[in-house]
């Protein structure tokens, strides 16, 4: 089992890398760079600006090496410093910026998580133990309904309903009086009374695709020999569906981690930005517009390490739940 | 009627299951008796509704099959009885008596235990639901269990998963499960159907053995005669859901009433001798040149494991080489290698081409073996498996064909004849292989192997999924089209009575080495290698009066070669 952790971490080095290189490859694309997005930005405002010091910016910044150079550059300072460069446009170091965010988003997406498979499972299993029947198509109709609104239109749907009909405050994860104090009880309650609304509205995305593959799965199993088995020994109907088909319908689904992962966490910029949260979201958002080229690399770089993280603990998981796959 | 030796009367059950298109009666008016301490065998082809009704006795049969009418009287410790039929198959009374007086085993034993369960858990669970037993109380009786089906070293095999068991040990976990809280009654749907010839042996000893220590009476599922005739009191013979003959088992086999009866004990009879045709066919010359001739062929898996181990054997034109062996002996592997499917290391495979030249199949680039892949087909075990759902029968038989160029009406004309030759309507084309039976399944992938002419089949346990009933004549088929076609076959099994049926020559292989070979006559009736005279005496004798199974011979490798190994019973 050591052996088998071990080979996996192994294994997500050069996954990591690879990451990087994509990353930084991705964020070169768009034609110009930060400078040229600068001098759009100065001209429409009717200033002029001397060949020259474009130049000197250009070679300030390092923008005039080739590409593999500013890579070598940047995963050099990472690697050693743990220094992500600095943000063209803010002025500060990148990791001064996005560290607390990214906690946010951390934590978001994992109780986003919890939240989907709270509910998908439940559901998934009712679906597929009355099969065909009124809940099972009210589940999957419901299901399929949440898959197709998009992100920002149920953020938004969310929002208006709860400040218009309950008057409750919405946007950001805090009150305005909590934002900026230490953490106590009192932010912890507000936290909660915040986070819950931009939880549901990220997860119902991925509900569905939990909740048909919770029920494919389980329907397989559910008229395997090893079911009739259990039944012929006197179990009783809840527990055999609890201990058997249902454990066995579980693994695939802890498989599915590592894509419901970046699922959330690309539907949580989205609904960052429109519910205004101190997450990584709309920082990545006003980067990439600006060209902002550390900063936008090193979100992506992040969240990218964030879903190989996710696959790891799924694969792990998996190990864990899996005998078949453990003694391999 | 039923006195006190009965301990389960079964009368006029009818199990019926709704379909779209009408009622389909599984199980339509069957009645018998099981007494106590005796054994009582439900025997049928498949589809005859035998499994059902045994599941209908439990009330575990699959939606949306349900009982319509009988009786199912049970005869409890106390002396009362309960009449199984009316009870709510959900409710709490059915429960106590599933696994606590009537227990049940079943076909698949890897399919049949969770893969992601301990054994020891699964056989544990029987103690806690019925007698609240668990932790350390559970797990000594666990063991105990264990040892009595003597599977090797209890401690450790408690907390093994299914998949680390060979298919003997995991039927041997589901009996030690069935036993777990001293049922009265054990139901054995099929257990060793799935199970090669000598395991099958083995576990049809033990199931005798614990049914006289635990003095149960046993239910015994099965569709092969000659089992019938090693273990039961009583038969009761079934065909399409109706009971056609019953009675003490001396009876049925020596004066069977029904020809329904007739026929299947026929039908193993007939393997007991060599096939009728081959009899009288002229002797293959040994002269002849071989068309396959295999030298010190070796293959060691990356495990370490030599599947096969220095194997030299030859295929005359028009002869079939018979491979037996149990399983884990490397037979499929060996088989395998033929085709190169593996890639084994030393040795060579000298094929000898249409045109006289010789090539060595081990060491031959992707091009000629796309060559020889045409001239050499496979037909494998699992009738099921090997065809695509998604494709018409149509479609799959013109598969080798399309590769080989042929099309058009030319195709068509070709499909339709194949399929007359292996006896299926050519007007069934347009169908899907899930409509068709087991039997006809293997014919569509004998049409399929036969489709561009080959020279060599090698025919991988091509009857072990079907019924004894349609062995024979799926053999008789391929005999058939062997004369017609002049083909040569190389025909990899686990069981002595159908090589013995219908093979010239056969090789015994154990543990990836070849033990013996030698003509099939000579082999059969005066074996030289003590694992023949083992794999023959496992065989089941369709002879109530001369029961064998129990005094057969075992091979033993850690004992003293020839003569020194005492037959046990």
């Amino acid at each position: 089992m050591l052996r088998y952790i071990i080979k996996r971490l192994v294994f997500a080095i050069p996954t990591l890398f690879a990451v990087s290189i994509i990353a930084f490859i991705i964020i070169q694309l768009p034609p110009g760079d930060y400078l040229t997005t600068l001098l759009a930005d100065w001209a429409s405002q009717g200033g002029a600006v001397e060949a020259g010091t474009v130049a000197a910016m250009r070679e300030r910044y390092g923008l005039d090496q080739p590409m593999y150079f500013q890579y070598y550059k940047w995963m050099w300072g990472i690697l050693t410093q743990g220094d992500f460069g600095i943000s063209f446009e803010l002025g500060k170091p990148v990791t001064e910026l996005i560290w607390n965010r990214l906690g946010f988003s951390l934590l978001l997406s994992l109780l986003t998580l919890c939240f989907v498979w709270a509910v998908a499972i439940p559901i998934g299993i009712l679906s597929a133990v009355r099969q065909y029947s009124i809940s099972d198509y009210g589940a999957t109709f419901l299901a399929f309904f949440f898959l197709a609104v998009p992100d920002f239109l149920m953020a938004l749907s969310a929002m208006y309903v709860m400040s218009a009909w309950f008057g409750q405050s919405v946007g950001g994860l805090f009150s305005p009086d909590y934002i900026d104090a230490g953490w106590s009880f009192g932010k912890l309650i507000d936290f909660a009374k915040h986070v819950w609304l931009p939880v549901i509205v990220i997860g119902l995305g991925s509900l569905a695709a939990l909740v048909r593959i919770m029920r494919a799965n389980l329907l397989d199993e559910l008229s395997k020999p090893y079911v009739t088995t259990a039944r012929a020994k006197g179990m009783s109907e809840f527990e055999l569906l609890i201990r058997y088909p249902v454990r066995l319908a579980l693994n695939p689904l802890i498989s599915t981690l590592g894509w419901i992962l970046p699922a959330v966490i690309s539907g949580e910029i989205i609904v960052s930005v429109v519910m205004s949260l101190p997450t990584t979201g709309p920082l990545l958002l006003r980067a990439l517009l600006a060209q902002d080229m550390y900063l936008a690399g090193s979100l992506i770089l992040l969240i990218s390490v964030l879903t190989i993280i996710g696959t790891l603990i799924s694969d792990i998981l998996l190990a864990l739940t899996d005998p078949r796959i453990r003694f391999q | 009627m039923s006195n006190n030796d009965t301990i389960l009367k079964v009368e006029n059950l009818k199990t019926y299951f709704p379909t779209r298109i009408g009622i389909f009666k599984a199980v339509d008016g069957v009645s018998f008796e099981l007494k106590r301490g005796k054994t009582l065998c439900v025997v049928g082809e498949s589809g005859s509704g035998k499994s059902v009704t045994a599941r209908s006795i439990l009330q575990i049969v699959d939606r949306p099959g349900r009982i319509e009418d009988g009786l199912i009287e049970l005869t409890r410790a106390d002396g009362s009885v309960t009449d199984l039929a009316k009870l709510d198959p959900r409710g709490k009374d059915i429960r106590s008596v599933r696994g606590k007086e009537i227990a049940m085993i079943f076909q698949e034993p890897m399919s049949s235990l969770s893969p992601v369960h301990r054994i020891g858990t699964q056989i544990g669970e029987a103690l806690r639901i019925h007698f609240g037993i668990r932790g350390q109380a559970q797990r000594a009786r666990v063991l105990e269990l264990l040892k009595q089906v003597e599977i090797p070293r209890p401690e450790t095999a408690i907390d093994r998963y299914t998949f680390e068991f060979s298919g003997g040990m995991r039927q041997r976990v589901m009996i030690a499960m069935a036993l777990a809280c001293n049922p009265q009654v054990l139901i054995a749907d099929e257990p060793t159907t799935a199970l090669d010839v000598t395991t099958q042996a083995e576990i049809l000893d033990l199931i005798k053995r614990l049914q006289q220590s635990h003095g149960m009476s046993v239910l015994f599922i099965t569709h092969d005669m000659g089992v019938v005739a090693e273990i039961a009191d009583e038969v009761i013979v079934m065909y399409r859901g109706k009971v056609m003959e019953r009675g003490p088992v001396e009876q049925i086999f020596h004066a069977p009433q029904d020809d329904y009866t007739r026929r299947l004990i026929g039908s193993v009879v007939k393997l007991e001798k060599k096939a009728e045709v081959r009899l009288t066919r002229p002797e293959i010359p040994a002269e002849a040149a071989p068309l396959l001739d295999v030298k010190n062929l070796s293959l060691t898996f990356a495990s370490g494991l030599k599947a096969v181990d220095d194997v030299s054997l030859i295929v005359r034109p028009g002869e079939t080489l018979g491979i037996v062996g149990e399983s884990g002996s490397g037979k499929t592997t060996m088989g395998r290698c033929l085709l190169r499917i593996y890639d084994p290391q030393a040795g060579a495979i000298a094929y000898r081409r249409p045109d006289g030249s010789t090539v060595d199949l081990r060491t031959a680039d992707k091009g000629t073996l796309k060559e020889v892949r045409r001239e050499v087909r496979m037909i494998f075990q699992d009738p099921v498996g090997s065809l695509s759902p998604r494709k018409t029968v149509g479609q799959i038989i013109a598969e080798p064909l399309k590769l080989a160029g042929v099309s058009g009406s030319e195709l068509e004309h070709r499909v339709a004849e194949l399929m007359r030759q292996v006896g299926l309507d050519p007007a069934w084309r347009e169908r899907y292989p899930h409509a068709f039976s087991g039997g006809q399944r293997q014919r569509i992938g004998i049409a399929r192997a036969i489709a561009v002419k080959p020279r060599l089949i090698i025919a991988d346990e091509a009857t072990s999924a079907l019924d004894v009933s349609l062995r024979s004549q799926m053999l008789d088929l391929m005999m058939s089209l062997q004369d017609q076609l002049g083909l040569s076959y190389v025909f990899i099994s686990h069981d002595m009575s159908v090589i013995r049926y219908m093979c010239d020559r056969v090789a015994v292989m154990y543990s990836g080495k070849i033990v013996e070979t030698g003509e099939t006559d000579q082999v059969v009736n005066n074996p030289q290698h003590d694992y023949t005279r083992a794999l023959l005496s496992a065989i089941p004798h369709p002879d109530p009066r001369d029961r064998r199974i129990h005094k057969r011979f075992r091979y033993d490798p850690t004992l003293k070669p020839s003569g020194t190994v005492s037959a046990n019973g």
